[in-house]
């Protein structure tokens, strides 16, 4: 009988232990939320700019060219568009460039920029002072806001073999409609068949 | 055991329950192994049909089939991911495993039989599920979910605003929850109802491969219902997950997706593996060469294959180093590997060989997998699958491994164990002829791909140019004579039930050294009452 009961203790133990790395597992694919964000921010992976307070890099005589994108989610009825398509600035230098921001709808509405630097391989050298990334703005019809972005491209770029010889990077913004903080994915979502 | 639980067993001793209380409320091994080869079978064939369904509609160019190209989409994903979680793994796992795991190891039952009845009816709802959910919504206008196996955001989310997926998603959560039950009982069986003697290192091979495949299952699977789990709330409650809009990121699902989806590879192999292993020990008449190497490869397989899934990402933009190591973790893994392939042609190697079906089969397997595996070194390289990259290329690869490897193996298992399962004997030429349509079918069905992913034809598209048409109508002409090959097996099945000829314990000789074949065939309704005492493999 203690047999038994000995290997029922055992066969217990065990599957506690398996419950146990299952629900682990479930939270660290949860974990790997925040995690993987933590990580793009600290490393520039994937494109991530890395958010700085202040340049204390030495201004190299060495320029790259820098481009502007900008988007606007459909569901937003604004338009959007840097001051200059194109700056060229020397590595190591703090730069100003201005976006313009317009409400052309006839209603006032909020949206959210989120931001991606292209190759994805240079997100860690490119280095953002400030920036209106990340923070909801609220336009009135026909508002028209500038928002600036101080950034600087870190010379460290150059002993980085992957990404040395490179001569352009693509700044990228989108602005995606927003409510009560929270995006609305609904509006975006497209309601037209994908095939007929 | 002690006496007392003896006693009060051998009252039942081979009393057998009503029919509905048998097959409904069954928890006893060998039971829910049948009722899971039967429902892998089943699922089988209904995966079976709806790739028949993209072969008539590939055969030519144009669309003769599918009004509605996103409907073949459909097809392709249901494909997928019925052959994968409810024909494949049932079937090796479910079926194979609960069946001859708990004989192999000189144990009575599995060790929670009552958990174990709830995995299978979890995995039958799952499926139910699953075919629910190509008949409502997912694209605007078009029935069922099409976005692949792989379920990727943003197509998976606004790109399918119906139900579909939903129903898709919760499938999956049913099946998983079930793998991951069974898993937890295969591995409370292996550790702790060995008979005694069989240590470890003394267990079967098959044995071996179902304790990596069901720690595998615990790892991996838990990460896919997170990551599944997110996309149900990104797609209903407003999350945003996987959401650019909301700071979210479509590749994270993608790195937890393959985290889970490498791993399920193996799941899927490693139990064919222990399988092909005492095939080739049987009918060779020797024990399997190299056993521990053959053992700690599994493992290490098992180990490696958590470390490089991002080699089905080299297109999302990895930077170099990140490439270079996923390319060299990858190939790491063609070791293990090739020990297993070397081991089981050294068994052979100066053994007395038998050709019997189940022989054929295992042979066939070890060609075909290891045809499927060099395809598998070449895209590994993170270049080389810049140009292959979802082209038919991939598509021979896997299904050289899986359709060509793991059905193989499930073949193979089923003429080798059919005996012991149903107590009848199968002619062996019914085995041998179907091998030779399979081995026909399958390979004219998938090598034609090879030259239609080097020439570029895309994947999970219903329509193609002219210039790819010879070779998808070869292709397609190998589909049909793979499909029509099951015939044979199904009328085997039958022929044996209606023949009725009686198999002995032991049909194969002094191969057959594991310990079903110590039992009667098929075996008593419960076993090892008295545990049998092992005291030397002799492995």
């Amino acid at each position: 009988m203690t047999e038994t009961s000995n290997l029922q203790r055992k066969m217990h133990r065990t599957a506690f232990a398996c419950v146990g790395i299952a629900v682990g597992m479930v939270g660290l694919a949860y974990a790997s939320v925040p995690l993987y964000d933590l990580f793009c921010k600290v490393t520039g992976f994937g494109g991530t700019p890395i958010i700085r307070d202040a340049n204390g890099s030495v201004v190299m005589d060495r320029t790259i060219a820098v481009r502007f994108d900008s988007n606007v989610a459909p569901g937003l009825n604004w338009r959007f568009a840097p001051e200059k398509p194109e700056v060229k600035v020397k590595l190591g230098e703090t730069t100003t460039v201005t976006y313009k921001v317009t409400n052309i709808g006839d209603k006032a509405s909020t949206g959210i920029a989120t931001y991606n630097v292209q190759p994805d391989l240079v997100g860690t050298y490119f280095s953002k002072l400030e920036c209106f990334c990340f923070t909801e703005q609220t336009l009135q019809a026909g508002e028209t806001l500038e928002s600036a972005v101080v950034f600087y491209v870190d010379p460290r770029l150059v002993q980085d073999a992957d990404v040395k010889d490179l001569t352009s990077l693509t700044l990228s913004y989108t602005y995606f409609p927003s409510k009560g903080g929270k995006p609305v994915a609904e509006v975006t979502s497209s309601t037209k068949p994908i095939a007929q | 055991m002690a006496h007392a639980a003896d006693a009060a067993h051998a009252d039942h001793h081979d009393h057998l329950p009503s029919f509905w209380r048998r097959w409904f409320y069954s928890t006893n091994h060998k039971d829910i192994g049948t009722l899971y080869l039967i429902f892998g079978f089943t699922a089988g064939i209904v995966g079976g049909l709806l790739s028949i369904g993209m072969r008539l509609e590939l055969q030519e160019p144009g669309l003769q089939f599918f009004s509605n190209p996103q409907a073949f989409n459909v097809f392709v994903t249901g494909h997928g991911l019925i052959m994968v979680f409810f024909m494949v793994m049932p079937t090796l796992i479910g079926g194979f495993g609960n069946w001859f795991i708990p004989i192999m190891i000189g144990a009575p039952d599995m060790a929670f039989p009552r958990m174990n009845n709830i995995s299978y009816w979890l995995t039958v709802s799952a499926f139910c599920l699953m075919l629910c959910s190509l008949f409502v919504e997912g694209a605007p206008g078009s029935l069922g979910f099409g976005g692949g196996w792989t379920v990727y955001p943003p197509l998976s989310t606004v790109g399918h605003p119906g139900p579909a997926l939903d129903f898709g998603i919760l499938a999956l959560h049913l099946a998983g929850a079930a793998s991951i039950l069974g898993a937890i009982n295969f591995i409370t069986t292996i550790l702790n109802m060995r008979a005694p003697g069989m240590t470890l290192h003394k267990m079967p091979l098959f044995a071996w491969s179902m304790l990596v495949t069901a720690f595998l299952l615990l790892l991996s699977l838990p990460v896919l219902a997170g990551a599944i789990t997110m996309l149900l709330t990104d797609r209903n409650f407003g999350t945003t997950f996987f959401e650019p809009s909301g700071g979210g990121d479509p590749v994270l699902y993608q790195h937890l997706f393959w985290f889970f989806g490498h791993p399920e590879v193996y799941i899927m192999i490693l139990p064919a593996f222990g399988i092909v292993s005492h095939i080739i020990s049987t009918f060779s008449k020797k024990p399997i060469f190299g056993y521990l190497g053959m053992a700690y490869a599994m493992v290490a397989i098992g180990v490696v294959g958590f470390v490089v899934w991002a080699h089905h990402m080299y297109t999302v933009g990895l930077s170099l180093q990140t490439q270079a190591y996923f390319v060299f973790a990858t190939m790491v893994i063609a070791v293990p590997t090739g020990v297993k392939i070397f081991s089981w042609i050294a068994t052979m190697w100066g053994g007395s060989i038998r050709f019997t079906a189940a022989m054929y089969w295992a042979v066939g397997f070890i060609f075909l997998f290891t045809v499927g595996g060099v395809t598998g070194v070449v895209l590994a390289n993170a270049p080389v699958d810049r140009y292959m990259h979802d082209t038919y290329y991939v598509v021979a690869h896997f299904h050289y491994v899986l359709s060509l490897g793991a059905v193989f193996v499930i073949f193979a298992g089923m003429y080798y164990w059919f005996p012991k399962i149903t107590g009848y004997v199968m002619p062996d030429w019914i085995g041998r002829l179907h091998f030779w349509v399979a081995f026909i079918g399958s390979n004219v069905l998938f090598f034609p791909m090879h030259f239609l992913g080097l020439s570029g034809m895309p994947r999970r598209y219903a329509d193609y140019p002219d210039a790819f048409a010879g070779w998808n109508m070869v292709s397609s002409i190998g589909a049909y004579v793979f499909f029509a090959g099951l015939f044979i097996f199904m009328f085997g099945v039958v022929y044996a039930f209606v023949r009725k000829e009686r198999a002995a314990d032991n049909p194969w000789g002094e191969g057959a050294t594991t310990l079903e074949w110590t039992l009667s065939s098929p075996p008593p309704y419960h076993q090892f009452e008295t545990l049998p005492r092992v005291i030397d493999t002799g492995h």
